[in-house]
């Protein structure tokens, strides 16, 4: 029976082969070693570009070993929630944003980082744009600190512009009406063109993003100060109503599965004459080898208002590390390299100036020319909306949360996507705008009552 | 015993449909050619786009024709591709052998000899799939957790042989039941003991539908995605998991994403392509009647 | 003496078989308990080793489908017994999300079960390239989930920049939003597409090892084609089938892969079935105990729908094995 004989052998032979390769694969990690620092990022280009770049940090930090996990933002999030929540150490350095900080900062999820900052000479904690700093801290401390961030503004084509004969009021003070937009929109709506793109993709993140900002400027809100939800009040009636039409009437095909990456698709395909979305998006649009042909055509306008100026959202991918993380020193050692001044000269100098990371420290705007010659149409612009925006007081009424574009308490992961669900079905026709609130209305009840009866 | 032997080689594959020997034009292969073509098109595209710039890649009209580049190739290797790699060759190889080492046996006594409430048993294995991992997957993760197991590549080795076994042991004991029970009467009225009669008649028959069924199991364990994701971090990480952490929040990357999902289906698609004819000779288990 | 020419098989197998019928008899009759053990034994190390394995993380499903726990709101532990239960009950999402998860894996099933009987039936033809074609048919299968739902969401089906829109616009079909319009047909598209390869596999070796003579023998009887493939290809194909469809409908049970990175359940909750509304519940709202609740409920209603499915199949079965 040869062939058995055979058969064993190489079933021997895969074992044994299976057995060696458990040793170079993950099996069994016995405690890390005390230089090994375990970095849990989302998959954005910015991170992706620091991930490239951390053999320098090695270099200048001999000893040091780096792991680095990369997920899309949905699974990322529910990750790394998942691990600080239960007090795990799997992770040194999380990625966070400015919705998780302050609410972790307060269960005592992660190190103060301040103290660290303290005791970094030339880190310039107080070199951060000034409403991205409050809004990753608790208490007076910061607990993250900004990799990178945005705020929202209109961004259009201005050669398009010009052929519809469309003129822009060209005052540094200028903020344009929502209405105005959607005239503008209708305008440059063609048969293969959309005249504006916004999302309308389900998620607390993405189609939620821009209509909150939308519902804050219109005088709306989600509660009350009584904890009262205010999802079907007049106000939210108008400003979804508002936004759904627009897109029905001059967005794009396809709305209720368009997110950020769509949008950008379509802008840098000269698919949509218009866009309102993140500041960041100029990293993809403003890159000469992805889009050479909108060199020097877009224009950038502050988040159009209606009621409340300054309504652009806020935003900020941030680095914290958790309370039970194996080494803390080490974590903030890399922290620091990520978001010091030096990485953005770092990345410039090696990547392209475009690709610096924007948004989170003043001094990118103001200390470096190379930055400043090309960013000339969009630099100031961001700068000035991150600074003015209001996470404290986002809406015309009073409210008893913070954020802009979300609600800063845990509850919002979930009844921000439930929401967001229904408002895409109504962006994709399937139920009437005000079915959609009214099952929205349902669930932000059920919030609302657990926060009157703390 | 030797006429059954006789009977195996002589296979249906030699049977006289062969005949009309493949020269011959036929409209229905021209039908079959169109749904292998449009089944196999979105793979083609997939690897199409893992050549192309990404302004290329998402375009109307979609683009056939363009400057192929390898940077979406270099930049799925640059982020490690290496240890999810090896990981996934682990977790799978492992796991299959232990459905194996685990599920002949039980398919065996649960077909050539059977034990009362069969169906029971086979009902208790079925009804282990039941549980939506993602109802489970708190409590997994938190045993998983204090067994301290976490991020390492043996947990999920133990997992997929847990979400692999009901069906192995499912289809191999079809396998059994196709061997005609005098066979292995005859060999133990004999004098051989049970053992000998198992490995030296029954599993040579068996071998084919052993060898598709560990084909499958290979299949949906290199595929997991779910209990990788969320059992691993940096150190088990597998193929899967890697593929996602293309997808980028902000910025495009179909074309990166179509080369790192090309890269983590190579390995199985290869593996399909050369033991598909194990797999339809395993699975039909009538070949040796 | 045991496996003689074709002719004979018949009544051949018939006395072989009632012989064993006799001697399995014999030996059942009071059969020693270590005989008994023996026969069990092969089945411990497969048994014990899944009830280890996953009946401990089910009774902590259990245990926590009675709290009232909120992952990121610490300290909100607390015991609620059956509260969580009445509240998945009364949640009309959750039943609407059972409604689609039954009509998934019902219309993939089949859909994929008859597409690959027709293609099987055109493989089992010989012609040019055949293994080519059957090459490339399998390759789906093949495929990791997550990446043949991408490939599909994003280079197919885009409204904007999707070949298929592509391919509508040469015939003056307008752009169709698929995904928005059609979610759960699009995600049953993409699953079929998966599955296809797998059931056309299985009912292909039953093609195969299906014997001539006996079709043969129906032509020349004057069968046509059609009365042939009925009564004779079919009954025998009915195993292979049966097999296909248990494993295709005991896996999509559980299928997430292509609704997370397809259509994320929307809109609305037009797409998403049980899993992943079980996720979301998870790792969105991190109610753990809202979520075991419905992990509990889907385990009820699939062994009830299972075991009656499961009987019909064993008798079935159990009818083969005798005539073995």
């Amino acid at each position: 029976m040869k062939l058995t004989m055979l058969r064993k052998l190489s079933v021997c032979l895969a074992a044994a082969t299976l057995t060696l390769t458990a040793g170079c694969a993950g099996a069994g990690s016995l405690g890390s070693s005390e230089n090994e620092v375990t970095i849990a990022l989302v998959s954005n280009s910015q991170m992706a570009d620091a991930q490239k770049l951390s053999s320098e940090f090695e270099k200048a930090n001999p000893g040091i070993k780096l792991k680095f996990i990369s997920l899309s933002e949905n699974q990322a999030r529910a990750k790394i929630t998942m691990s600080t929540a239960m007090g795990g150490s799997q992770f040194d350095v999380v990625m966070i944003s400015n919705f998780e900080t302050p609410q972790w900062a307060k269960d005592g999820w992660l190190l103060n980082l301040s103290d660290y900052a303290k005791n970094t000479p030339g880190y310039d904690e107080a070199d951060f744009i000034p409403s991205l700093r409050d809004s990753l801290s608790y208490k007076g401390n910061m607990y993250s600190v900004p990799f990178y961030g945005e705020s929202s503004f209109l961004m259009y084509r201005k050669d398009l512009f010009e052929q519809a004969g469309i003129k822009v009021n060209p005052d540094p003070s200028y903020q344009p009406t929502w209405q105005e937009v959607a005239d503008w929109a209708k305008t440059l709506k063609t048969d293969d063109r959309a005249g504006i793109c916004l999302r309308g993709k389900p998620g607390w993140g993405e189609v939620l993003a821009p209509l909150d900002t939308v519902i804050n400027t219109f005088g709306g809100r989600w509660f009350d100060d009584q904890w009262n939800a205010k999802l079907n009040s007049p106000e939210v009636k108008e400003a979804v109503n508002f936004y759904v039409n627009t897109i029905k009437e001059s967005g794009e095909l396809g709305a209720s599965s368009t997110g950020f990456q769509e949008c950008a698709n379509l802008f840098g395909q000269g698919q949509t004459a218009m866009w309102y979305d993140a500041t960041s998006a100029v990293s993809v649009l403003e890159d000469p080898k992805t889009y050479p042909d909108l060199v020097g055509k877009i224009g950038y306008l502050p988040a159009p208002i209606v009621k409340k100026p300054n309504s652009g959202w806020l935003y900020t991918w941030a680095l914290g590390i958790p309370k039970a993380a194996k080494n803390p020193d080490g974590a903030w050692k890399f922290i620091s390299w990520m978001t010091s001044k030096d990485y953005m000269k770092l990345v410039g100098e090696n990547l392209g100036w475009a690709r610096v990371p924007p948004g989170s420290r003043t001094s990118t705007y103001t200390e470096l020319p190379e930055y400043e010659a090309i960013s000339k149409s969009y630099g100031p612009l961001t700068l000035q909306s991150i600074t003015n925006a209001t996470p404290n007081k986002p809406t015309v009424q009073p409210v008893p949360y913070t954020g802009v574009q979300f609600v800063g308490i845990p509850e919002f992961q979930d009844l921000g996507t439930r929401v967001s669900q229904q408002i895409s079905a109504a962006i994709a026709g399937q139920k009437s705008v005000d079915d959609a609130l009214a099952q929205a209305q349902q669930y932000a009840e059920v919030v609302g009552k657990s926060y009157q009866e703390k | 015993m030797t006429t059954t032997a006789e009977r195996i080689t002589a296979t249906p594959d030699a049977a006289p449909a062969r005949k009309k020997k493949s020269r011959k034009f036929s409209p229905w292969g021209v039908v079959a050619w169109l749904a292998g073509l449009g089944f196999f098109f979105p793979v083609f595209w997939m690897v199409l786009t893992s050549f192309k710039q990404e302004s290329d890649a998402a375009t109307n009209p979609p683009k056939l024709f363009f400057v192929p580049t390898l940077d979406q190739y270099s930049a799925v290797f640059n982020q490690g591709i290496g240890p999810a790699m090896l990981n996934s060759v682990f977790a799978t190889g492992m796991s299959t052998i232990l459905v194996l080492l685990l599920g002949v046996p039980a398919a065996f006594a649960l077909s050539l000899r059977p034990v009362r409430k069969t169906s029971d048993a086979l009902f208790f294995f079925m009804s282990t799939k039941m549980l939506p991992v993602v109802a489970a997957i708190l409590p997994l993760y938190v045993i998983v957790s204090n067994i301290g197991l976490l991020d390492n590549i043996w947990a999920l080795v133990v997992l997929y042989t847990s979400m692999n076994l009901p069906i192995a042991i499912w289809m191999m004991r079809s396998f059994f039941l196709e061997v005609p029970g005098e066979l292995l009467e005859a060999a133990s009225l004999d004098g051989a003991s049970l053992w000998r009669s198992v490995r030296e008649v029954i599993l040579p028959l068996v071998s084919p539908g052993i060898a598709a069924t560990a084909l499958i199991c290979v299949i949906f364990a290199w595929n997991e995605f779910f209990l990788a994701v969320n059992l691993t971090a940096v150190n088990a990480q597998t193929m899967p998991v890697y593929l996602v952490g293309f997808i980028a929040g902000e910025g495009q990357y179909w074309a990166v994403l179509s080369a790192a999902a090309t890269m983590a289906a190579l390995p199985v698609i290869l593996c399909g392509w050369f033991a598909q004819n194990k797999l339809v000779r395993g699975l039909s288990f009538g070949a040796i009647k | 003496m045991t496996l003689t020419a074709d002719t004979g098989a018949d009544t051949g197998a018939k006395e072989v078989a009632e012989r064993v019928r006799k001697i399995r008899e014999a030996q059942d009759v009071g059969v020693s308990r270590a005989e008994g053990w023996r026969r069990r034994g092969p089945l411990l190390p497969a048994l014990i080793f899944m009830i280890a394995v996953t009946q401990v993380p089910f009774l902590f499903t259990l245990y926590y489908s009675t709290l009232s726990w909120n992952l990121v709101r610490p300290g909100s532990r607390r015991f609620v017994g059956l509260n969580n239960y009445l509240a998945v009950i009364q949640d009309s999402q959750f039943w609407s999300v059972a409604g689609n998860t039954v009509i998934l894996i019902v219309g993939v099933v089949l859909i994929s079960a008859l597409l690959g009987l027709l293609i099987a039936l055109l493989l089992d033809r010989a012609f040019l390239g055949r293994g080519a074609v059957r090459t490339l048919l399998i390759t789906p299968f093949l495929i990791t989930p997550v990446a043949g739902a991408l490939i599909w969401k994003t280079t197919i089906l885009d409204p904007n920049n999707g070949i298929l829109n592509w391919v509508l616009s040469l015939v003056g079909i307008g752009p169709v939003d698929w995904i928005g319009q059609f979610p759960l047909a699009m995600v049953m598209v993409e699953l079929i597409w998966q599955w296809t390869p797998f059931m056309m596999l299985l009912i292909l070796a039953g093609l195969t090892s299906m014997p001539r003579d006996q079709l043969e023998a129906g032509r020349v009887d004057g069968a046509t084609a059609f009365q042939l493939f009925r009564e004779l290809t079919l009954p025998h194909l009915r195993r292979f089938i049966e097999l296909g469809v248990v494993l295709g409908a005991v896996y999509l049970v559980n299928t997430f892969d292509a609704i997370f990175m397809m259509t994320q359940g929307g809109p609305g909750v037009a797409s998403a079935n049980l899993p992943f509304y079980i996720y979301q519940r998870a790792f969105l709202g991190f109610d753990m105990g809202q979520a075991a609740a419905m992990g509990v409920v889907v385990v009820i209603f699939t062994m009830i729908i299972a075991s009656f499915a499961l009987r019909l199949i064993f008798k079935s079965f159990s009818g083969k094995e005798e005539a073995a």
